[in-house]
């Protein structure tokens, strides 16, 4: 005989039931994402830490000239684009930003055909987006390479030499901290685009191959896709506080 | 995305598309004024301040609308986003330590 007592009101915590409403694979991106937006938040965070430890450019705008006195003004940094001569501030990190957004909307077009099931528009807006990915690569790569090398003539170094470009150690920017966190921060964003395009590249070839039309569903495109918007998301904020502030 | 039971697949799919291309275009007129900004206007914090608050304005959009986050169970949405409070002590700790161990 049994005498277990049914609740008349039972909660959705109970039990039997989804209630977060997703698939344990989504749930699971979704706290992985959150994890890692602490980790950017570490990184991110201790830029301003760091760049409140040193002076401040004190001087008038147009007259600033690198030194490793004081922290650098982003803008003069980064105001090289390829194959052209002359300072066009942040023109480079502005079409880079653009890319990025892109490839975010031809990821969210990918998503929106999977729930169609169409899977010829899927391959379509799949491909745009690891294009897109691809090119933001490409993009940071000259950065990076432009970055390192410098432009003549350089900076006095506190020991009275010339240096010109970057390294961890020093750098004719200003603070060795400012180009360790160049590398840093940004590295570790790149690297988060280079898994990104590695994944959708896998997920692509499942949906050519027709895996997920035999699945009956294209949840993993949204999966990848949650995990490409964060790529993104990361650089909206690498792009105020590194770039911009 | 558009949940509307009325519309038939084919409109449902074009209000989707239109909300997507609409959600594109704030996020690249957000940036075309952050990068006007940032020559239109003088360093300072009040440059500053509207950075950040663009900047949050795109990171909603990216987050409820592309992520799709907004159209998921309150639950869902609460155990991603108040999490994130422990960023801003973070933000506020860590700048005033920076102040306190300034170099000369």
């Amino acid at each position: 005989m049994s005498t277990v007592t049914v609740s008349k009101k039972r909660s959705i915590w109970d039990g039997g039931v989804s209630p977060l409403n997703v698939s344990y694979g989504k749930m699971m991106m979704w706290f992985f994402l959150l994890s890692d937006a602490f980790t950017f938040s570490g990184l991110l965070i201790t830029y301003g830490m760091l760049r409140y430890t040193h002076p401040a450019y004190e001087g008038d705008h147009d007259k600033f000239t690198f030194s490793t006195e004081y922290w650098p003004i982003p803008e003069k940094v980064y105001a090289a684009i390829p194959f052209i001569e002359g300072h066009f501030p942040l023109v480079f990190v502005g079409i880079m930003t653009f890319i990025l957004i892109l490839s975010s909307v031809t990821m969210v077009l990918a998503v929106e055909a999977g729930h169609r099931m169409d899977q010829k528009d899927v391959e379509k807006w799949m491909l745009w987006t690891i294009l897109g990915g691809i090119a933001f690569l490409s993009c940071q790569a000259w950065e990076w390479s432009h970055f390192i090398h410098g432009e003549a003539p350089g900076t006095l170094m506190p020991d009275g030499t010339m240096f010109m470009g970057a390294n961890l150690i020093q750098n004719q920017y200003g603070p060795p901290a400012f180009a360790d966190l160049f590398f840093f921060i940004t590295g570790f964003h790149g690297f988060h685009v280079f898994s990104g395009v590695i994944l959708n590249i896998l997920i692509f070839y499942q949906v050519a191959t027709g895996v997920m039309h035999r699945r009956g569903h294209y949840e993993m495109v949204e999966k990848v896709g949650l995990y490409w918007h964060f790529v993104d998301l990361v650089w909206v904020f690498v792009f105020t506080f590194f770039y911009l502030v | 995305m558009a949940h509307s039971e009325n519309l038939t697949p084919e409109q449902a799919h074009k209000a989707t598309v239109k909300r997507i291309w609409t959600v594109t275009a704030i996020l690249a007129g957000i940036t075309i004024i952050e990068f006007a900004l940032a020559f239109l206007m003088n360093p300072g914090m009040a440059r500053n301040m509207i950075f950040v608050i663009m900047t949050f304005i795109k990171a909603f959009y990216i987050v409820a609308e592309f992520m799709h986050l907004r159209h998921e169970v309150k639950a869902l949405i609460w155990s991603i986003v108040l999490p994130c409070a422990f960023v801003v002590w973070l933000v506020i700790a860590l700048l005033t330590e920076g102040s306190f161990i300034f170099m000369k």
